[in-house]
């Protein structure tokens, strides 16, 4: 053995050069729409970033950090009552409110992830749940958001109704872009590769150094900080909130059919599953519980047998990637 | 006081359906390891089964209550085989998302069937019938039933894990499914039974808890919850633990309920987190 091998590694093909430009271009597509798209338009687009980032939320959980929870609509709950409290209570601009609320949610969990962290697995699954349910029941409790019957956001009646609807869509749109960007780019960091070791073997990634507990902590409260914003977002949106609805089980519901459809542990699963899942709900919206019947069966055919997902299975086929998280190696 | 002592007994009995409620869940993750998300939509699918027998046959529900259990426990055996079984392996993922899959299909399929309205079951004044002792402790004669009857199946199913030869081959397989298979043991079939007996037990909760009180459809998940609190407060790997668990659990409601109306299931969950906090491996585990 006398010369070294050569190699390189790869870390995108050329067609991800075009596929960047193309990305560019949606985006700016994206943000232009208050100019053109009429106020029922942007509302229905809101509606789907906020699913969008919440399925993308829960995929960086489940799919990266192998750590799949029941539960996260908790923090759409907490991140949507957060906006009520600073910004109908303690008078704080709406929109400023709703970063804001995203913060105050993320530290929240901090002690909530010392419960949850105490369970594993399937009962970590559950033990979210339960601590949902906690979340429901106390702001159901609580006078100053109006119990459980709720309340409006009527501050916002001081804001223009354009302003109102162009800046909600614009945070909506910023969020689907930062959240998309800073998954892609910490998958891509070290960070992302001690997640995968822990998602294939945790006791390896221990072995090699990989600090588990850390990590894993570091993405359930990144997931938290992202689902509360979109609860802020969210009932930014529709100006009123109650919390049956805040903390409904279809918050998390939708969001592993998302992933799980599209393909979990990809970063374009998610959009995927999200275009079924509008497209499901718009074919099914005049058929009532016959749409959630249709999603749990399909969800359940394409875990049995595609586990990768659509996107995944797509993935495995033609190797495209829009956005290259893999290291390829080319010898010679 | 004498009222305290009034509501603790109450709490108890009906940990007594916890209790039940939580076997189930207990023996399918300590044979194969699988949380079943669906566990307390299947519970309440054993109400709903339960209805058409009483209501248009005019059937006791206490003799629906076998057919019912019988008829459970073939759903269980050939959902295992036909559907879960392919989804076990080292990663947890698959089993948790198609049984949360089931949970969404068994929840919405009921309302498609049965429509959301709240259904019960009806013994007679059996229901309402209660022993007095002193002025203010009173039994309910169903209660205390439903508490004997989950002490004897938790006794049963323990003497079933530990004298006999099925139970043997539950717990070899538990141990070690490979090995246990070179003994002839054929794991799919054992966990096909496991889930079997899972869903027998949960027959049994679903129509006392139907007897007890009103069910929708969407009664599920929180029986999920409270099954679930039972076994991780109980501790894991033991049925008289989780049979404990859930008492606790029922004393826990009972306590915060007659504290103020709405307190009783935040009470519950909040032990449950204390637990947690304090003995993460639960009140009586085994060592």
């Amino acid at each position: 053995m006398d010369s070294a091998i050569d190699f390189v590694v790869l870390r995108s093909t050329p067609a991800n050069r075009v596929i960047g430009w193309a990305l560019l271009a949606f985006c700016m597509a994206l943000i232009s729409v208050p100019w053109w798209g009429d106020a029922s338009l942007m509302r229905w687009m809101v509606e789907v970033i906020c699913f969008l980032v919440l399925a993308q939320m829960w995929n960086l959980m489940a799919g990266y950090g192998g750590l799949i929870s029941v539960g996260q609509q908790a923090f759409v709950g907490l991140g949507g009552y957060g906006l009520f409290v600073l910004a109908q209570h303690l008078r704080i601009n709406p929109f400023l409110a709703v970063p804001l609320a995203g913060v105050a949610a993320a530290i929240l969990a901090v002690p909530m992830s010392k419960l949850v962290f105490r369970l594993r697995g399937g009962y970590f699954a559950v033990g979210t749940w339960v601590v949902s349910e906690v979340c429901r029941i106390w702001v159901s409790n609580l006078s100053l958001v109006g119990g459980g019957s709720g309340q409006s956001l009527t501050v916002m009646a001081s804001i223009q109704r354009d302003v109102r609807e162009s800046v909600t869509y614009w945070m909506a749109c910023a969020l689907l872009i930062v959240t998309f960007a800073t998954v892609y780019g910490l998958l891509r960091s070290r960070f992302g590769l001690g997640l995968t070791a822990i998602r294939d073997s945790e006791a390896a990634a221990e072995s090699q150094g990989v600090r588990v507990a850390t990590l894993k902590f570091q993405v359930y409260v990144l997931s938290a900080l992202g689902t509360a914003m979109v609860g802020a977002l969210y009932y930014l949106n529709v100006l009123r909130i109650a919390p049956a609805s805040a903390f409904d089980l279809g918050w998390v519901v939708a969001a592993i059919f998302m992933v799980v459809i599209g393909g979990i542990g990809t970063l374009e699963g998610p959009i995927v599953g999200a275009a079924v899942f509008f497209f499901l709900r718009w074919l099914l919206s005049d058929y009532g519980s016959w749409y959630w019947l249709v999603m749990g069966g399909v969800a359940i055919v394409v875990m049995v047998f595609f586990p990768k997902g659509l996107w995944g299975s797509i993935q495995q086929r033609w190797g495209v990637q829009v956005f290259p998280l893999q290291r390829r190696l080319k010898v010679g | 006081m004498i009222e305290w002592i009034d509501t603790v007994i109450q709490g108890v009995l009906l940990g007594g359906l916890y209790a039940l409620f939580a076997a189930g869940l207990s023996i399918t993750y300590g044979v194969m390891r699988l949380v079943n998300i669906a566990h307390g939509d299947f519970i309440v699918l054993a109400g709903f089964a339960t209805l058409p027998l009483v209501q248009t046959l005019g059937l006791h529900p206490f003799v629906a209550l076998p057919l019912v259990a019988l008829a459970m426990a073939a759903l269980g055996y050939a959902l295992q085989m036909g559907l879960l079984n392919r989804t076990l392996g080292p990663d947890i993922l698959p089993p948790l998302l198609v049984t949360f899959g089931l949970s969404i299909v068994v929840q919405n399929g009921l309302r498609e069937a049965f429509s959301a309205d709240a259904q019960s079951l009806q013994i007679g004044e059996w229901q309402t019938a209660s022993l007095q002792l002193g002025e203010a402790v009173a039994i309910g004669w169903f209660p205390l039933l439903v508490f004997v009857v989950a002490a004897c199946m938790t006794w049963g199913v323990s003497l079933l894990f530990s004298k006999t030869t099925v139970g043997m081959a539950l717990r070899a397989t538990s141990d070690d499914p490979a090995t246990a298979s070179l003994m002839g043991i054929r794991a799919k079939h054992v966990y096909a039974l496991a889930l079997a007996l899972s869903f027998a037990l949960m027959a049994v909760g679903g129509v006392f808890s139907g007897i007890r009180t009103t069910f929708t459809p969407d009664s599920g998940p929180v029986s999920l919850l409270y099954a679930f609190e039972a076994v991780v407060i109980g501790g894991l790997g033991s049925l008289w633990g989780t049979f404990a668990g859930a008492v606790v659990l029922g004393v826990a409601q009972a306590l915060g309920a007659k504290m103020d109306a709405g307190f009783g299931i935040l009470a519950g969950h909040l032990v449950f987190l204390l637990v947690l906090v304090a003995k993460p491996n639960g009140l009586f585990a085994r060592k």
